[in-house]
Protein backbone atom coordinates (compact mmCIF):
# COMPACT_ATOMS: atom_id res chain seq x y z
CA UNK A 1 0.00 0.00 0.00
CA UNK A 2 1.47 3.28 -1.01
CA UNK A 3 1.27 6.04 1.62
CA UNK A 4 2.56 8.89 -0.45
CA UNK A 5 -0.84 10.23 -1.46
CA UNK A 6 -1.19 8.27 -4.65
CA UNK A 7 -3.29 5.22 -4.03
CA UNK A 8 -3.37 6.16 -0.34
CA UNK A 9 -5.14 3.50 1.70
CA UNK A 10 -6.12 4.87 5.12
CA UNK A 11 -5.32 2.84 8.20
CA UNK A 12 -8.25 2.99 10.56
CA UNK A 13 -8.47 1.50 14.03
CA UNK A 14 -11.94 0.58 15.20
CA UNK A 15 -12.76 0.03 18.87
CA UNK A 16 -16.01 -1.95 18.83
CA UNK A 17 -17.97 -2.88 21.90
CA UNK A 18 -18.50 -6.54 22.55
CA UNK A 19 -22.26 -6.42 23.04
CA UNK A 20 -23.51 -4.37 20.10
CA UNK A 21 -21.08 -3.03 17.53
CA UNK A 22 -18.77 -6.02 17.31
CA UNK A 23 -21.80 -8.24 16.81
CA UNK A 24 -23.02 -5.76 14.21
CA UNK A 25 -19.71 -6.06 12.38
CA UNK A 26 -19.95 -9.83 12.67
CA UNK A 27 -23.43 -9.74 11.19
CA UNK A 28 -22.16 -7.63 8.28
CA UNK A 29 -19.50 -10.26 7.61
CA UNK A 30 -21.76 -13.27 7.96
CA UNK A 31 -24.29 -11.59 5.67
CA UNK A 32 -21.58 -11.04 3.05
CA UNK A 33 -22.03 -7.28 3.08
CA UNK A 34 -19.31 -5.17 1.59
CA UNK A 35 -17.36 -3.29 4.24
CA UNK A 36 -14.02 -1.52 4.20
CA UNK A 37 -10.87 -3.61 4.74
CA UNK A 38 -9.14 -0.48 6.05
CA UNK A 39 -10.77 -0.90 9.42
CA UNK A 40 -8.65 -2.84 11.93
CA UNK A 41 -11.09 -3.92 14.58
CA UNK A 42 -10.26 -4.19 18.27
CA UNK A 43 -13.01 -5.68 20.38
CA UNK A 44 -13.51 -4.06 23.76
CA UNK A 45 -16.10 -4.89 26.39
CA UNK A 46 -17.70 -1.45 26.23
CA UNK A 47 -17.17 1.82 24.39
CA UNK A 48 -16.80 3.25 27.89
CA UNK A 49 -13.67 1.13 28.24
CA UNK A 50 -11.99 3.08 25.45
CA UNK A 51 -9.65 5.32 27.39
CA UNK A 52 -8.80 8.48 25.43
CA UNK A 53 -5.18 7.34 25.60
CA UNK A 54 -6.08 4.32 23.42
CA UNK A 55 -7.25 6.71 20.73
CA UNK A 56 -4.20 8.94 21.03
CA UNK A 57 -1.97 5.86 20.98
CA UNK A 58 -3.59 4.71 17.74
CA UNK A 59 -2.93 8.08 16.11
CA UNK A 60 0.61 8.15 17.48
CA UNK A 61 1.37 4.72 16.04
CA UNK A 62 0.18 5.61 12.56
CA UNK A 63 -3.60 5.40 12.39
CA UNK A 64 -5.16 7.88 9.97
CA UNK A 65 -8.55 7.55 11.60
CA UNK A 66 -10.13 6.04 14.71
CA UNK A 67 -13.66 4.71 15.01
CA UNK A 68 -15.28 4.12 18.38
CA UNK A 69 -18.55 2.22 18.17
CA UNK A 70 -20.92 1.20 20.94
CA UNK A 71 -24.51 0.40 21.78
CA UNK A 72 -27.15 3.04 21.20
CA UNK A 73 -27.65 5.40 24.14
CA UNK A 74 -29.91 3.67 26.64
CA UNK A 75 -28.88 0.20 25.43
CA UNK A 76 -25.46 -0.02 27.11
CA UNK A 77 -24.81 -3.42 28.65
CA UNK A 78 -23.24 -1.56 31.57
CA UNK A 79 -26.01 1.07 31.71
CA UNK A 80 -24.06 4.17 30.77
CA UNK A 81 -20.59 3.27 29.52
CA UNK A 82 -21.50 4.59 26.10
CA UNK A 83 -22.64 7.91 27.58
CA UNK A 84 -19.21 8.27 29.14
CA UNK A 85 -17.63 7.47 25.79
CA UNK A 86 -19.74 10.22 24.22
CA UNK A 87 -18.68 12.81 26.81
CA UNK A 88 -15.02 11.93 26.38
CA UNK A 89 -15.12 11.95 22.60
CA UNK A 90 -16.78 15.38 22.56
CA UNK A 91 -13.91 16.83 24.61
CA UNK A 92 -11.23 14.77 22.88
CA UNK A 93 -12.31 16.09 19.48
CA UNK A 94 -11.75 19.63 20.67
CA UNK A 95 -8.36 18.63 22.01
CA UNK A 96 -7.40 16.98 18.73
CA UNK A 97 -7.99 20.32 17.01
CA UNK A 98 -5.40 21.90 19.31
CA UNK A 99 -3.01 19.11 18.38
CA UNK A 100 -3.45 19.98 14.70
CA UNK A 101 -5.43 16.82 13.98
CA UNK A 102 -8.68 17.18 12.04
CA UNK A 103 -11.46 16.10 14.40
CA UNK A 104 -13.15 14.22 11.54
CA UNK A 105 -10.45 11.60 11.92
CA UNK A 106 -12.19 10.49 15.11
CA UNK A 107 -15.69 9.17 14.86
CA UNK A 108 -18.14 7.84 17.43
CA UNK A 109 -21.05 5.73 16.16
CA UNK A 110 -23.82 3.75 17.78
CA UNK A 111 -24.23 0.41 16.00
CA UNK A 112 -26.47 -2.27 17.44
CA UNK A 113 -25.99 -6.02 17.02
CA UNK A 114 -28.79 -6.02 14.42
CA UNK A 115 -27.31 -3.20 12.34
CA UNK A 116 -24.88 -5.09 10.12
CA UNK A 117 -25.84 -2.89 7.24
CA UNK A 118 -25.17 0.20 9.24
CA UNK A 119 -21.74 -1.09 10.26
CA UNK A 120 -20.86 -1.78 6.62
CA UNK A 121 -22.03 1.66 5.55
CA UNK A 122 -20.15 3.42 8.36
CA UNK A 123 -16.93 1.56 7.60
CA UNK A 124 -17.12 2.47 3.91
CA UNK A 125 -18.17 6.05 4.42
CA UNK A 126 -15.63 6.75 7.20
CA UNK A 127 -12.85 5.22 5.12
CA UNK A 128 -13.71 7.55 2.24
CA UNK A 129 -13.79 10.52 4.58
CA UNK A 130 -10.34 9.69 6.00
CA UNK A 131 -9.06 9.03 2.50
CA UNK A 132 -10.15 12.52 1.52
CA UNK A 133 -8.35 13.96 4.56
CA UNK A 134 -5.14 12.23 3.48
CA UNK A 135 -2.40 10.57 5.56
CA UNK A 136 -1.96 11.83 9.11
CA UNK A 137 1.67 10.68 9.18
CA UNK A 138 2.19 11.33 12.88
CA UNK A 139 4.36 8.24 13.28
CA UNK A 140 6.90 9.63 10.86
CA UNK A 141 7.13 12.94 12.66
CA UNK A 142 10.58 13.53 14.06
CA UNK A 143 10.32 14.90 17.58
CA UNK A 144 13.76 14.17 18.95
CA UNK A 145 16.08 17.14 19.31
CA UNK B 1 34.31 12.56 52.60
CA UNK B 2 30.79 13.86 52.19
CA UNK B 3 28.90 12.78 49.06
CA UNK B 4 28.83 15.39 46.33
CA UNK B 5 25.63 16.72 44.82
CA UNK B 6 24.92 19.15 41.99
CA UNK B 7 21.91 21.25 41.06
CA UNK B 8 21.20 22.52 37.58
CA UNK B 9 18.36 24.31 35.87
CA UNK B 10 17.28 23.98 32.27
CA UNK B 11 14.09 25.58 30.91
CA UNK B 12 12.60 26.52 34.26
CA UNK B 13 11.24 29.48 36.17
CA UNK B 14 13.50 29.19 39.22
CA UNK B 15 10.69 27.91 41.39
CA UNK B 16 12.44 24.59 41.90
CA UNK B 17 15.50 26.46 43.17
CA UNK B 18 13.22 28.35 45.54
CA UNK B 19 11.83 25.05 46.69
CA UNK B 20 15.29 23.93 47.78
CA UNK B 21 15.81 27.16 49.68
CA UNK B 22 12.32 26.75 51.16
CA UNK B 23 13.59 23.78 53.11
CA UNK B 24 14.45 26.53 55.63
CA UNK B 25 16.72 25.28 58.40
CA UNK B 26 16.48 21.77 57.00
CA UNK B 27 18.82 22.96 54.25
CA UNK B 28 21.53 23.10 56.92
CA UNK B 29 21.06 19.37 57.48
CA UNK B 30 21.44 18.88 53.75
CA UNK B 31 24.60 20.98 53.68
CA UNK B 32 25.93 19.01 56.66
CA UNK B 33 25.29 15.74 54.88
CA UNK B 34 26.55 16.62 51.38
CA UNK B 35 28.96 18.84 49.50
CA UNK B 36 27.27 20.98 46.87
CA UNK B 37 29.77 21.09 44.02
CA UNK B 38 27.71 22.86 41.36
CA UNK B 39 24.67 25.13 41.65
CA UNK B 40 24.69 27.99 39.14
CA UNK B 41 21.80 29.83 40.72
CA UNK B 42 23.47 30.04 44.15
CA UNK B 43 27.16 29.17 44.01
CA UNK B 44 30.03 30.31 41.82
CA UNK B 45 31.14 27.10 40.19
CA UNK B 46 31.58 27.04 36.43
CA UNK B 47 31.00 24.55 33.69
CA UNK B 48 34.75 23.83 33.44
CA UNK B 49 34.79 22.91 37.14
CA UNK B 50 32.31 20.16 36.37
CA UNK B 51 34.24 19.10 33.28
CA UNK B 52 37.34 18.68 35.44
CA UNK B 53 35.63 16.21 37.78
CA UNK B 54 36.15 12.49 37.26
CA UNK B 55 33.21 10.61 35.74
CA UNK B 56 30.79 9.35 38.37
CA UNK B 57 32.30 11.48 41.11
CA UNK B 58 29.05 13.29 41.92
CA UNK B 59 26.64 11.17 43.94
CA UNK B 60 23.51 12.85 42.61
CA UNK B 61 22.62 15.65 40.22
CA UNK B 62 19.25 17.30 40.67
CA UNK B 63 18.24 18.75 37.33
CA UNK B 64 15.14 20.89 37.05
CA UNK B 65 13.51 22.45 34.01
CA UNK B 66 12.60 21.13 30.60
CA UNK B 67 14.92 20.74 27.62
CA UNK B 68 14.36 23.44 25.04
CA UNK B 69 17.81 24.22 23.60
CA UNK B 70 21.13 22.62 22.73
CA UNK B 71 23.00 24.11 25.69
CA UNK B 72 20.65 22.34 28.10
CA UNK B 73 21.26 19.05 26.31
CA UNK B 74 25.02 19.59 26.62
CA UNK B 75 24.82 20.34 30.35
CA UNK B 76 22.46 17.43 30.99
CA UNK B 77 24.85 15.06 29.24
CA UNK B 78 27.84 16.46 31.12
CA UNK B 79 26.13 16.04 34.49
CA UNK B 80 24.94 12.57 33.51
CA UNK B 81 28.53 11.51 32.87
CA UNK B 82 29.78 12.95 36.15
CA UNK B 83 26.96 11.59 38.32
CA UNK B 84 26.05 8.22 39.74
CA UNK B 85 22.42 9.24 40.01
CA UNK B 86 20.44 11.82 38.06
CA UNK B 87 17.19 13.07 39.54
CA UNK B 88 14.66 14.88 37.37
CA UNK B 89 13.61 17.51 39.89
CA UNK B 90 10.20 19.07 39.46
CA UNK B 91 7.56 18.47 36.85
CA UNK B 92 9.33 20.35 34.02
CA UNK B 93 12.25 17.92 34.10
CA UNK B 94 9.91 15.02 34.77
CA UNK B 95 7.20 15.64 32.15
CA UNK B 96 8.05 18.87 30.33
CA UNK B 97 6.06 21.22 32.53
CA UNK B 98 4.69 24.66 31.70
CA UNK B 99 7.48 25.43 29.16
CA UNK B 100 6.29 22.31 27.35
CA UNK B 101 3.09 24.10 26.33
CA UNK B 102 5.32 25.74 23.71
CA UNK B 103 4.89 22.46 21.85
CA UNK B 104 1.57 23.87 20.67
CA UNK B 105 3.75 26.09 18.49
CA UNK B 106 7.24 25.76 17.02
CA UNK B 107 10.42 27.80 16.79
CA UNK B 108 9.15 29.89 13.91
CA UNK B 109 5.84 30.63 15.59
CA UNK B 110 7.45 31.46 18.93
CA UNK B 111 10.07 33.76 17.38
CA UNK B 112 7.36 35.50 15.39
CA UNK B 113 5.31 36.00 18.56
CA UNK B 114 8.23 37.25 20.65
CA UNK B 115 10.29 39.24 18.17
CA UNK B 116 7.74 39.95 15.44
CA UNK B 117 9.43 41.46 12.45
CA UNK B 118 11.90 43.29 14.66
CA UNK B 119 15.37 42.22 15.73
CA UNK B 120 15.77 38.44 15.80
CA UNK B 121 18.64 36.67 17.55
CA UNK B 122 21.55 35.71 15.34
CA UNK B 123 22.85 32.24 16.15
CA UNK B 124 26.45 33.18 15.37
CA UNK B 125 28.30 36.49 15.50
CA UNK B 126 31.90 36.86 14.32
CA UNK B 127 34.14 39.85 14.78
CA UNK B 128 37.94 40.33 14.70
CA UNK B 129 38.54 36.63 14.70
CA UNK B 130 36.29 36.05 17.72
CA UNK B 131 32.93 34.37 17.55
CA UNK B 132 29.91 34.29 19.81
CA UNK B 133 27.20 31.71 19.40
CA UNK B 134 23.78 31.13 20.89
CA UNK B 135 22.44 27.67 21.70
CA UNK B 136 20.11 26.15 19.14
CA UNK B 137 16.46 26.75 20.03
CA UNK B 138 14.40 23.62 19.36
CA UNK B 139 10.98 23.36 17.78
CA UNK B 140 10.01 20.89 20.47
CA UNK B 141 10.42 21.02 24.25
CA UNK B 142 11.39 17.69 25.80
CA UNK B 143 11.35 16.10 29.22
CA UNK B 144 14.80 15.36 30.66
CA UNK B 145 14.61 11.61 30.10
CA UNK B 146 14.29 12.13 26.38
CA UNK B 147 17.91 13.30 26.22
CA UNK B 148 19.64 11.48 29.10
CA UNK B 149 19.06 8.47 31.30
CA UNK B 150 17.18 9.54 34.44
CA UNK B 151 17.25 7.50 37.64
CA UNK B 152 14.58 9.13 39.76
CA UNK B 153 11.84 11.70 39.48
CA UNK B 154 10.69 14.22 42.06
CA UNK B 155 7.31 15.60 40.94
CA UNK B 156 5.69 18.94 41.60
CA UNK B 157 5.58 22.54 40.52
CA UNK B 158 7.59 22.97 42.57
CA UNK B 159 8.28 19.88 44.68
CA UNK B 160 7.04 20.48 48.20
CA UNK B 161 9.47 20.51 51.17
CA UNK B 162 8.12 17.20 52.49
CA UNK B 163 8.56 15.53 49.11
CA UNK B 164 12.10 16.89 48.77
CA UNK B 165 12.97 15.77 52.28
CA UNK B 166 11.62 12.28 51.65
CA UNK B 167 13.44 12.09 48.30
CA UNK B 168 16.79 13.13 49.79
CA UNK B 169 16.22 10.65 52.60
CA UNK B 170 15.51 7.88 50.13
CA UNK B 171 18.70 8.66 48.19
CA UNK B 172 20.90 8.84 51.28
CA UNK B 173 19.40 5.68 52.78
CA UNK B 174 20.87 2.24 52.30
CA UNK B 175 17.98 0.85 50.29
CA UNK B 176 17.74 2.71 46.98
CA UNK B 177 14.32 2.57 45.34
CA UNK B 178 14.15 0.85 41.92
CA UNK B 179 15.42 2.94 39.03
CA UNK B 180 12.73 5.03 37.37
CA UNK B 181 10.76 5.52 40.57
CA UNK B 182 8.80 8.72 41.05
CA UNK B 183 9.67 9.63 44.62
CA UNK B 184 6.12 10.34 45.82
CA UNK B 185 3.10 8.28 46.87
CA UNK B 186 1.56 6.24 44.07
CA UNK B 187 -2.13 6.97 44.45
CA UNK B 188 -4.49 9.74 43.37
CA UNK B 189 -4.65 13.06 45.17
CA UNK B 190 -8.34 12.50 46.05
CA UNK B 191 -7.14 9.79 48.46
CA UNK B 192 -5.41 12.34 50.68
CA UNK B 193 -7.72 15.27 50.00
CA UNK B 194 -9.25 16.76 53.17
CA UNK B 195 -12.54 17.14 51.27
CA UNK B 196 -12.63 13.50 50.25
CA UNK B 197 -15.67 12.64 52.34
CA UNK B 198 -17.77 15.34 50.67
CA UNK B 199 -17.26 13.81 47.24
CA UNK B 200 -20.64 12.38 46.25
CA UNK B 201 -20.94 8.69 45.36
CA UNK B 202 -22.20 9.62 41.91
CA UNK B 203 -20.44 12.82 40.92
CA UNK B 204 -22.24 14.69 38.15
CA UNK B 205 -21.85 18.29 37.03
CA UNK B 206 -24.30 20.38 35.00
CA UNK B 207 -22.09 23.43 34.78
CA UNK B 208 -18.34 23.98 35.00
CA UNK B 209 -17.09 27.19 36.56
CA UNK B 210 -13.69 28.80 36.43
CA UNK B 211 -11.85 30.00 39.51
CA UNK B 212 -12.40 33.68 38.84
CA UNK B 213 -16.15 33.25 38.47
CA UNK B 214 -16.99 31.79 41.84
CA UNK B 215 -15.91 31.69 45.47
CA UNK B 216 -16.10 27.97 46.19
CA UNK B 217 -17.37 26.57 49.43
CA UNK B 218 -14.34 25.74 51.57
CA UNK B 219 -15.42 22.30 52.71
CA UNK B 220 -17.02 20.61 49.72
CA UNK B 221 -15.30 18.64 46.95
CA UNK B 222 -14.28 21.19 44.31
CA UNK B 223 -15.15 18.93 41.39
CA UNK B 224 -18.62 18.49 42.82
CA UNK B 225 -18.86 22.31 42.87
CA UNK B 226 -18.15 22.38 39.14
CA UNK B 227 -14.49 23.36 39.28
CA UNK B 228 -12.27 21.29 37.01
CA UNK B 229 -10.15 19.83 39.82
CA UNK B 230 -7.67 17.29 38.43
CA UNK B 231 -7.24 15.49 41.75
CA UNK B 232 -8.75 12.23 40.45
CA UNK B 233 -5.99 11.95 37.81
CA UNK B 234 -3.08 13.42 39.76
CA UNK B 235 -0.49 11.72 41.96
CA UNK B 236 -0.73 12.45 45.65
CA UNK B 237 2.08 13.76 47.83
CA UNK B 238 1.50 17.51 47.91
CA UNK B 239 -0.89 17.26 50.88
CA UNK B 240 -3.53 18.89 48.66
CA UNK B 241 -2.00 22.32 49.16
CA UNK B 242 -4.01 23.97 46.38
CA UNK B 243 -7.27 22.47 47.56
CA UNK B 244 -6.47 23.66 51.08
CA UNK B 245 -6.09 27.12 49.53
CA UNK B 246 -9.54 26.67 47.98
CA UNK B 247 -8.09 26.26 44.49
CA UNK B 248 -8.63 23.20 42.29
CA UNK B 249 -5.73 20.84 41.57
CA UNK B 250 -4.05 21.58 38.25
CA UNK B 251 -2.12 18.33 38.10
CA UNK B 252 1.47 19.37 38.80
CA UNK B 253 2.39 16.04 40.43
CA UNK B 254 1.68 14.26 37.16
CA UNK B 255 0.09 10.85 36.80
CA UNK B 256 0.40 7.73 38.93
CA UNK B 257 2.61 4.90 37.68
CA UNK B 258 -0.27 3.12 35.94
CA UNK B 259 -1.03 6.03 33.62
CA UNK B 260 0.86 6.63 30.39
CA UNK B 261 -0.74 9.91 29.33
CA UNK B 262 -1.78 12.37 32.03
CA UNK B 263 -3.98 14.56 29.85
CA UNK B 264 -5.95 11.63 28.50
CA UNK B 265 -6.63 10.42 32.03
CA UNK B 266 -7.54 13.92 33.19
CA UNK B 267 -9.86 14.23 30.20
CA UNK B 268 -11.57 10.99 31.21
CA UNK B 269 -11.99 12.18 34.76
CA UNK B 270 -13.43 15.56 33.82
CA UNK B 271 -15.59 14.53 30.87
CA UNK B 272 -17.10 11.58 32.73
CA UNK B 273 -18.77 13.80 35.31
CA UNK B 274 -20.70 15.83 32.73
CA UNK B 275 -24.35 15.34 33.59
CA UNK B 276 -25.89 14.83 30.17
CA UNK B 277 -26.38 12.26 27.44
CA UNK B 278 -27.10 14.79 24.74
CA UNK B 279 -24.17 15.60 22.48
CA UNK B 280 -25.04 19.29 22.03
CA UNK B 281 -25.61 19.79 25.74
CA UNK B 282 -22.37 17.98 26.61
CA UNK B 283 -20.48 20.23 24.21
CA UNK B 284 -22.13 23.30 25.75
CA UNK B 285 -21.24 22.23 29.30
CA UNK B 286 -17.64 21.52 28.30
CA UNK B 287 -17.33 24.90 26.60
CA UNK B 288 -16.69 26.25 30.09
CA UNK B 289 -13.23 24.71 29.71
CA UNK B 290 -11.88 27.12 27.11
CA UNK B 291 -8.46 25.51 26.65
CA UNK B 292 -8.53 21.70 26.93
CA UNK B 293 -4.83 21.13 26.18
CA UNK B 294 -3.67 23.97 28.41
CA UNK B 295 -5.90 22.72 31.22
CA UNK B 296 -5.41 18.96 30.99
CA UNK B 297 -1.80 18.88 29.78
CA UNK B 298 -0.67 21.96 31.69
CA UNK B 299 2.47 20.22 32.99
CA UNK B 300 2.84 17.20 30.75
CA UNK B 301 2.47 18.02 27.05
CA UNK B 302 6.02 16.97 26.00
CA UNK B 303 5.66 13.58 27.67
CA UNK B 304 2.16 12.95 26.32
CA UNK B 305 1.53 10.35 23.64
CA UNK B 306 1.31 12.95 20.90
CA UNK B 307 4.02 15.14 22.45
CA UNK B 308 3.30 18.24 20.46
CA UNK B 309 1.03 19.89 17.93
CA UNK B 310 1.35 18.24 14.56
CA UNK B 311 4.06 19.93 12.49
CA UNK B 312 2.96 20.80 8.97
Amino acid sequence: MSRNGHGFEPRIVGFLCNWCSYSGADLAGVSRMKSAPNLRIIRVMCSGRVDPSFILRAFQLGADGVLVAGCHLGDCHYQEGNAKALRRVVLLKRMLRDFGIDERRLRLEWISAAEGERFAAVSLEFTEQVRALGPLALARQEVVA
Amino acid sequence: MKPKVAFYWCASCGGCEEAVVDLDEKILDVVNAVDIVFWPVALDFKEHDVEAMPDGSILASFINGAIRNSDQVKMAKLLRAKSQVVVAFGVCAQLGGIPGLANLSDKKGIFQQVYGDGVTPQMLHQENGYSLSLPEFYDTVLALDRVIDVDYYVPGCPPTPNIIGAAVGALLGSDLPPKGTVLAPDHALCDECPRRDTRPEKLLVKEFKRVHQVVPDQKTCLLAQGLACLGPATRAGCEAKCVCGNMPCTGCFGPTSRVRDFGAKALSAIASVVDSQDEAEIARILEALPDPVGTLYRYSLPSSLLGRRRME
